[in-house]
């Protein structure tokens, strides 16, 4: 009672005295760059919406896209070059975010991942022409009911949706934080603000649009439940450790902190605050990767949004929210390695395991793609638990080999079509080996590269994965890691198999020709996946020596 | 009054709101539940404000305020389309993905 009063007195007094003068917080805006770059451009693109007229939007939504992901780009490379990743890595924005060499690299990793997936966003030659009306893959007007007068008019008149390009680089804003939080506060406001455009841009398939609002909900109801829980979580560790910092976090979680005052003796006695919130925190962010048992939104959202957005989403939400994951767990809470660890264990083996024999069952191509997403989260949360620094530097090359991967299969399922749009059902895609060689054994490349078959980037990242958990002790992870690969082999063959050697149906679909937005976003899925399977090393190198986070 | 008392408060709160999400239909009514949820964390973090004498817990109280409200917009724009285009706003009814 008597603590209480004394804690009172502290802003009851304060207005008493004369109000110190508050210095201007110190922000290093060239450390921000590459953040700040992407969140003008989108502010820029609204402005566009607001003042440019329809007929030229999507060219100059297009320019202010392309130019701010480049600019931002090139602002991480600098950065990297000019030692922040190693020698000079250190706490920005008085604490909030951190430069460091994880962070640089993933940032790099999802800027070239949105680079490639806007490109896809920005295709308009796959539909035949609507009225003398080029169109792309996202509703004419989102607004307008499916099937409605005021759709068919919005048709009619050519309207196109630009503002997914907007979306897109407020998304890619919240990512490029989110690996980079260096505070809880932070972590939170990154999650909302990469969620809530991706929320929107789920909505605004322009082929089946019942599909595609259904996905929104789910994601979005699942998503802030999911957000919610993460921000009892970080209420919980805020009153255990009486911070937002990680490092003052991982200093209490230590006992090493420099001073204890009354009411941190009294909220450190209590282990469950730490317990409790770390779990939930942790959970918040193994929703976002889709781990087992937070994955059930998965294959909905990724069968009902837009194909170019699963794409983009299943790639850049995964570098995004592993980099948040490997700081909570090495940065905050190493000092709970032995707790965290056996749980992390257990999720990572039933994510392999259920990824892989779910998606056996699948007949949908975009389903069977988002199980094995799910097996791919196991496969790197494998070299999470290896809490090593090589574990560090392996979950980053895997990242960003497997990101084009996602990227590239994705832009394939939108070349393949009926006339009712894609044609996602597996049965329609036999013989597509005879109808179109190309683009057949592109897709063969991406599922070899999904499979871990050597001289592909899948296998260069699994090995890296598994070697680093093998020397963290987490050896039985492996052998489990093997054979759910073992397992998933066998639907990505099925699936080679179907499109080569089964006769094509009569009725079955045609492959659109794409114009060179797509076939530039496959051809660079194709050649990192070739180039990061047969000559690694130099990205391994990049990789190991990105892999210190700065505390 | 001693604040521990608060955090048992938003933890029922919590929990109220979490098993709302759970078995209500309505997708306004999950929404809402969300929301309760969001609010409880509220005043988990003023409460803990208070024990530890700092004003992180206050500020981050404004902050997720801003959040809820953001995802207010978001969240009502995507069920208001789903209601608009089915006459309904069950979560159970849409249902067209299944396995």
């Amino acid at each position: 009672m008597s603590a209480t009063a004394a804690v009172h007195s502290l802003w009851t007094t304060a207005a008493a005295e004369p109000i110190a003068r508050i210095d201007a917080p110190k922000i290093e805006y060239g450390q921000l760059a590459p953040m700040l770059i992407v969140v003008g451009a989108a502010i820029v693109g609204i402005a566009v919406e607001a003042f440019v007229p329809r007929k030229s939007r999507y060219y100059v939504q297009m320019f202010v896209s392309v130019v701010a992901l480049a600019a931002a780009f090139a602002a991480v490379v600098a950065l990297a070059a000019n030692g922040y990743a190693t020698t000079k890595a250190g706490i920005a924005a008085m604490g909030a975010i951190a430069v460091d060499g994880p962070a640089l690299f993933l940032q790099g990793t999802i800027l070239l991942t949105a680079l490639v997936g806007l490109f896809t966003f920005a295709e308009r030659r796959l539909d035949p022409e609507v009225h003398g009306n080029r169109v792309d893959s996202f509703a004419a007007q989102a607004a307008a009911v499916p099937g409605s007068e005021s759709e068919k008019k919005a048709v009619r008149a050519g309207f196109t949706t630009t503002e997914v390009f907007p979306l897109l680089l407020f998304a890619v804003a919240g990512m490029l934080v989110f690996p980079a939080a260096n505070d809880l506060l932070t972590l939170f406001v990154a999650l909302e603000v990469l969620s809530l455009p991706l929320y929107l841009m789920c909505a605004l398939a322009r082929r089946k649009r019942l599909m595609s609002q259904e996905a929104a909900v789910k994601y979005f109801l699942l998503g802030a439940f999911a957000s919610a829980f993460m921000l009892f979580g970080i209420a919980l560790l805020y009153g255990y450790a009486g911070s937002m910092s990680y490092a003052t976090i991982a200093q209490v979680v230590e006992g090493t902190v420099p001073e204890i005052t009354p009411a941190l003796a009294a909220t450190t006695g209590n282990d469950a605050l730490l317990l409790v919130g770390a779990a939930l925190v942790v959970m918040g962010l193994l929703f976002k990767v889709g781990a087992v048992p937070f994955h059930m939104w998965t294959p909905d959202v990724y069968q009902g949004a837009p194909t170019p957005v699963t794409g983009f989403m299943a790639a850049a939400t995964k570098v995004a929210a592993f980099g948040a994951l490997l700081r909570i767990l090495y940065v905050v809470l190493p000092g709970l390695r032995w707790d965290w660890r056996p749980v992390m264990w257990g999720v990572a083996i039933v994510t392999m395991l259920a990824g892989a024999v779910v998606a056996i069952t699948q007949t949908d191509i975009k389903r069977l793609l988002a199980y094995s997403s799910i097996a791919h989260a196991g496969f790197i949360l494998a070299g999470v638990i290896a809490a090593t620094p090589s574990g560090i530097s392996s979950v980053l090359f895997y990242l960003a080999a497997y990101s084009f991967v996602t990227i590239g299969a994705f832009a394939v399922v939108t070349l393949v079509r009926d006339a009712g749009g894609e044609a996602t059902h597996l049965s329609k895609w036999a013989g597509l080996g005879r109808r179109s060689p190309l683009v057949a054994a592109v897709f063969a490349v991406f599922l070899l590269a999904f499979a871990g078959i050597p001289l592909t980037s899948g296998f260069s990242g699994k090995f890296a994965v598994f070697k680093a958990a093998a020397e963290g002790g987490a050896a039985p992870l492996v052998v489990i890691g093997v054979i759910s690969s073992a397992i998933a082999a066998f639907f990505y063959i099925r699936v080679i198999v179907l499109m080569f050697f089964s006769e094509p149906r009569p009725e079955g679909p045609t492959v659109a020709v794409p114009s060179p937005l797509t076939t530039t976003a496959i051809a660079v899925g194709v050649a990192v996946t070739v180039v990061l399977g047969v000559a690694p090393q130099y990205f391994l190198e990049l990789a190991g020596d990105a892999g210190v986070f700065v505390r | 009054m001693n604040p521990v008392n608060y955090l048992y408060l938003a933890a029922l709160l919590f929990t109220i709101g979490a098993t709302g999400v759970l078995i209500r239909r309505n997708a306004i009514v999950v929404f809402m539940c969300v929301e309760l949820m969001l609010n409880a964390c509220n005043l988990a973090f003023v409460a803990f404000s208070r024990m530890h004498g700092n004003l992180d817990g206050q500020v981050i109280a404004f902050f997720t305020m801003v959040v809820a409200a953001a995802e207010v917009v978001v969240g009502l724009a995507i069920i208001v389309s789903l209601f608009r285009s089915r006459h309904s706003a069950s979560v159970d009814d849409a249902s067209l993905m299944k396995l």
